[in-house]
């Protein structure tokens, strides 16, 4: 079947069998291997990404439910030398050790943070609720994230 | 995955003409049960027929004593959404503590009951608040509409298109969360509609269900303490490796009483 989507910022046309995947069309088609596939069965949350500005699971979406729409991956939000806030409070808190959780984590706290205007350490542990860090990592990762609610949206350059 | 064939209909008629055509179709909605069922091979309908595209499943409106809601909102829309917070805001408190956050972007309401998990958290809504399900043929009364163990009064191919909810002077839902899943093992909805209490109960039996024998004492006596000596039999209640039906039993008194304890403070 054909797809159209957005990919941060690049808009694809594919042709894919019925039965494929959000998170294989980015990991896949794309080769945007950021997003990671950890359970596959809609409960760890590592293959989150954004889709029209909200935290979905790409491994529970089929390809014709996201025909038309747009999608950001933890590529589409910084790069190395201009991190997204959420990526430098992560650095910053050593909210990270294998890291596999993280690229979901940050996709996560970024609409966390967008949509909780005053966020607090319950707040958070209860918004990262569909994600799982199996390093059990989780007291820094909150911190981060409240560390990154504190930065002010406007500090980071465009 | 298994391949199937993958349909998006843009009206009632022509979605149910798809089912009745097919030899196994199913519908899909916001996908958050079907597709990890899917993944998992425990089911493999032939035909998917995505209903996201079906306006008249769409929209929200909000009028004297009632809230309609069309069975493709999704949870976080209700959870977020100002007119329903204002004037019916345990529906939106028990939408916002449904799965995850991830899972309330995509789950829709007419999705979960149509499912009728029975740890689903609106089934205890439809029940507590005695909801109308509409469909695209008939309209059904909340109390009717859970049968079984994920069966409903739906026949087969029926769509829900919207639930109609009317607004209670008061009303509290306590759930006792799976801590994996945040399904609940038992959730309870207790609702004041000028007096007369209604109790909707969901993950203690095999669907949702009234719980007359908690409604006849706070009937009586609107007080936490009064469900102390109510003796909740647990004949028929579920029994698996997250509670014992006598724990779930336990549990429905106890969450009942901290809902009467959310609507006293209100």
């Amino acid at each position: 079947m054909k797809v159209s989507l957005t990919v941060n910022g690049d808009r694809h046309e594919l042709d894919v069998p019925e039965n494929t995947l959000l998170v294989e069309i980015i990991r896949e088609r794309l080769g945007l291997t950021g997003t990671h596939i950890g359970c596959d069965t809609s409960q760890c949350g590592a293959c989150t990404v954004h889709m029209n500005g909200r935290t979905v699971k790409s491994c529970s979406l089929l390809a014709g439910q996201i025909d038309g729409a747009e999608i950001t991956t933890i590529e589409g939000i910084g790069t190395p030398e201009d991190l997204h806030p959420m990526q430098a409070a992560f650095r910053e808190c050593h909210a990270l050790q294998c890291g596999f959780c993280t690229p979901g984590m940050i996709m996560r706290a970024i609409e966390l943070v967008e949509q909780t205007p005053e966020l607090d350490n319950k707040a958070v542990r209860e918004g990262l609720e569909g994600n799982i860090c199996r390093c059990t990592g989780y007291h820094n990762i909150v911190e981060a994230v409240l560390h990154a609610a504190r930065v002010p949206q406007s500090a980071r350059a465009e | 995955m298994y391949r199937f064939n993958y349909h998006k209909p843009s009206s009632i008629e022509e979605a149910v003409s798809l089912f009745n055509s097919s030899d196994d179709g199913f519908y899909l909605s916001g996908g958050q049960t079907l597709i990890p069922t899917l993944k998992l091979g425990l089911a493999s309908p032939v035909d998917i027929i995505d209903l996201s595209n079906i306006e008249a499943l769409h929209g929200i409106s909000v009028d004297s004593g009632l809230v309609s809601i069309g069975a493709f909102t999704r949870h976080a829309e209700v959870a977020e959404h100002p007119e329903i917070r204002r004037v019916l805001p345990v529906l939106s408190h028990l939408a916002g503590r449904i799965g995850d956050g991830q899972v309330r972007n995509l789950g829709t309401m007419g999705g979960s009951v149509a499912n009728s998990d029975p740890a689903a958290d609106y089934p205890a809504a439809v029940i507590g608040l005695g909801a109308t399900i509409h469909t695209g043929k008939r309209t059904i009364s909340g109390d009717d509409y859970f049968k079984d163990l994920f069966e409903t009064a739906l026949e087969p191919g029926e769509i829900i298109t919207r639930i109609d909810y009317p607004i209670p002077d008061r009303a509290a839902y306590r759930k006792f969360p799976n801590p994996a899943s945040r399904y609940a093992v038992v959730g309870v909805l207790v609702a004041d509609f000028a007096g007369a209490i209604r109790v909707g109960v969901t993950g203690a039996g095999p669907c949702a269900f009234r719980a007359t024998g908690i409604e006849a004492v706070l009937n009586q006596n609107l007080d936490p303490d009064a469900l102390k000596v109510v003796d909740l039999p647990d004949a028929g209640f579920n029994s698996d490796l997250h509670a014992s039906a006598e724990y779930r039993a336990h549990l429905v008194k106890v969450m009942a009483e901290r809902a009467v304890t959310d609507i006293l403070a209100l």
